[in-house]
């Protein structure tokens, strides 16, 4: 589903001493199918925006549409459940929400509140679990007696089970230790391709926004501070910088191997054995000085 | 040994008779005015040693001494005032209405008095940028600002040590960065102990000592650079090494370029610039 924000504003508690304005005209477009990361310091309306992409907040002024769904301050769609089906919002700590007994029963909740046949979800559960990589022999286990990582991938199964078209995972590695970190975010890239979805995520991570998206939009006081191809918006120090933002770190680096050796060493996605290799190439060849 | 302020002795602990270990004879000593990390996968027991040194939780076996007393339930009231302690979900912790409010809450529980607590609270905010919201609510900010205001509550109350369970997990690289700077300043100026139980990478090449949990145990206890070296088997555990120690190990591989395992950007330049300069 194509997603485009029209000079969206959103103000919290409007008219009381604790009014706030999270967004400020915001126009951006998502065509169907790309995988786009939302980056921006803390505060900046990350998960205010992200909150419009099913209907949780309309906008205080401006247009959403997200597929035939149009979402204004006086319009919201007739059929909101259809909406909220479409789109699959993998909040913080989505292991939080996790509260029936067993890892099937809290499952089908979801894809049951919205009325998809029993046996229809009967042949979903075993594909999102395995599409979460965890044993179906877990189903009927208490979803409280696993770890952190396997909570996290059940809820994310209740997400994917609902069979959304948009995915929008709000910081879905916070909390995880790096190898379970690097899972889900691969995870969640293999299913974005297998099942052509139309993903957005918000990440603090400048390396998985480079690694994982082919779009990113950087968010700054509530509007839009830049937007494009990764590689293109990433080498960009000093506007990010403005913006309370850092470079990637493999970035960051070889900008300054650049400035120190007389050297040009582009990003061009290279790997850590692969940019080894290359510097150890190019240092005998260098003829800096400082 | 005898200078730790907090020391662990052969601790192990388990939920109920039934259920297997989460610690298993853990024994450490976190000294005066030190920057411990400590890292492990999901379960491997951080979060329960947190719980641990404040008597949220009492250990099976061993025990635990804070500051010459042992931890139990005659000490935990005096063991708590000198133990800040800021989790990975701040929502569970805030008691104001407003974030003043909120960073006032310890230091009235302290009986600090009103110009004191006045000048704290200002200070405390405005080393973690979040003056300007003071008078927000707490519940409404971003997961990031709740927890500064959390970690500002923590500060206020200047504590002989600091612990920080994933406490900046929601916070943007550079934001964790600077609160980190700040707290560890904070250490500094007044020195005491800083204990941070993280997965960031980055973070624990400021620590001076890492203490690396696997399933319970202690792992290993080094300094950063002694860990960045065991790459291969951090990673079979679940864990993983930063950027530059990762570049560097494979720059070494083959031959030797670096002498020295580089914490940060600048070393490894450094290391490469010596190397390259002898070419």
């Amino acid at each position: 589903m194509d997603i485009s924000f029209k000079n969206v504003s959103y103000t919290y508690q409007p008219n009381t001493p604790f009014e706030h304005r999270a967004l400020t005209d915001l126009s951006f477009t998502i065509p169907s199918g790309s995988f786009v990361a939302v980056v921006g310091h803390t505060g900046s309306g990350k998960s205010t925006l992200i909150q419009h992409l099913n209907g949780l907040l309309r906008p205080t002024a401006g247009e959403v549409q997200i597929g035939e769904f149009k979402l204004t301050a006086n319009e919201k769609p007739k059929d909101m459940k259809a909406l909220r089906k479409n789109v699959g919002v993998v909040f913080q700590y989505p292991e939080h929400q996790l509260f029936d007994e067993t890892v099937e029963k809290d499952i089908r909740f979801g894809p049951s509140n919205f009325d998809v046949p029993d046996n229809e979800i009967d042949k979903r559960i075993p594909e999102v679990m395995d599409a979460v990589h965890l044993s179906t022999a877990m189903l009927e286990r208490s979803p409280f007696d696993l770890s952190g990582g396997q909570m996290r991938r059940v809820a994310i199964a209740g997400v994917l089970a609902m069979d959304p078209s948009v995915v929008v995972l709000d910081e879905p590695t916070a909390g995880l230790d790096p190898k379970g970190q690097k899972q889900i975010m691969d995870m969640f890239h293999q299913l974005h391709k297998e099942k052509g979805l139309t993903t957005v995520l918000v990440t603090h991570s400048m390396e998985d926004a480079l690694h994982y998206a082919d779009h990113v939009i950087i968010m700054d006081h509530g509007t839009k501070y830049m937007e494009g191809n990764p590689t293109e918006v990433f080498t960009q120090k000093e506007k990010l910088q403005a913006a309370q933002l850092d470079l990637p770190e493999i970035i960051q680096f070889l900008r300054k191997i650049e400035e120190t050796f007389h050297i040009s060493l582009p990003y061009k996605g290279q790997t850590i054995p692969e940019l080894a290799a290359e510097l150890s190439l190019l240092l005998k060849g260098a003829d800096g000085y400082e | 040994m005898k200078d730790g302020y907090i020391e662990f002795r052969n601790v192990s602990f388990r939920y109920s008779e039934e259920q297997p270990w989460v610690l298993n004879n853990v024994s450490f000593c976190i000294p005066v005015n030190q920057w411990v990390a400590i890292i492990g996968h999901n379960g491997s027991g951080k979060s329960t040693i947190a719980k641990l040194m404040n008597g949220l939780l009492f250990p099976v076996e061993g025990e635990i001494i804070v500051n010459g007393l042992t931890v139990s339930e005659e000490t935990i009231w005096e063991v708590r005032k000198s133990i800040g302690m800021v989790f990975q979900n701040p929502d569970n912790q805030f008691v104001g209405t407003t974030v003043r409010d909120d960073v006032a809450f310890g230091l009235e529980n302290r009986g600090v008095e009103r110009q004191e607590m006045i000048a704290r609270i200002k200070n405390s905010l405005q080393a973690v940028s979040m003056w300007d919201y003071q008078l927000h609510e707490p519940h409404r900010l971003s997961g990031g600002q709740k927890q500064r205001v959390a970690i500002a509550g923590v500060l206020a109350v200047s504590p002989q040590v600091i612990i920080l369970d994933e406490a900046t997990a929601m916070l943007d690289p550079k934001g964790r960065k600077e609160i980190m700077q700040t707290v560890n300043n904070v250490r500094h100026q007044q020195g005491i102990s800083l204990i941070s139980i993280t997965h960031d990478l980055n973070e624990i090449t400021q620590a001076d000592q890492v203490i690396v949990m696997n399933k319970g145990e202690v792992w290993l206890e080094a300094n950063p650079r002694e860990v960045f070296q065991k790459e291969k088997i951090l990673q079979e555990i679940g864990l993983d090494i930063p950027f530059v120690a990762k570049l560097a190990n494979e720059l070494n591989k083959d031959q030797m370029i670096l002498q020295k395992q580089p914490l940060n950007q600048e070393e490894l330049i450094e290391g490469l610039w010596t190397y390259h300069s002898k070419m």
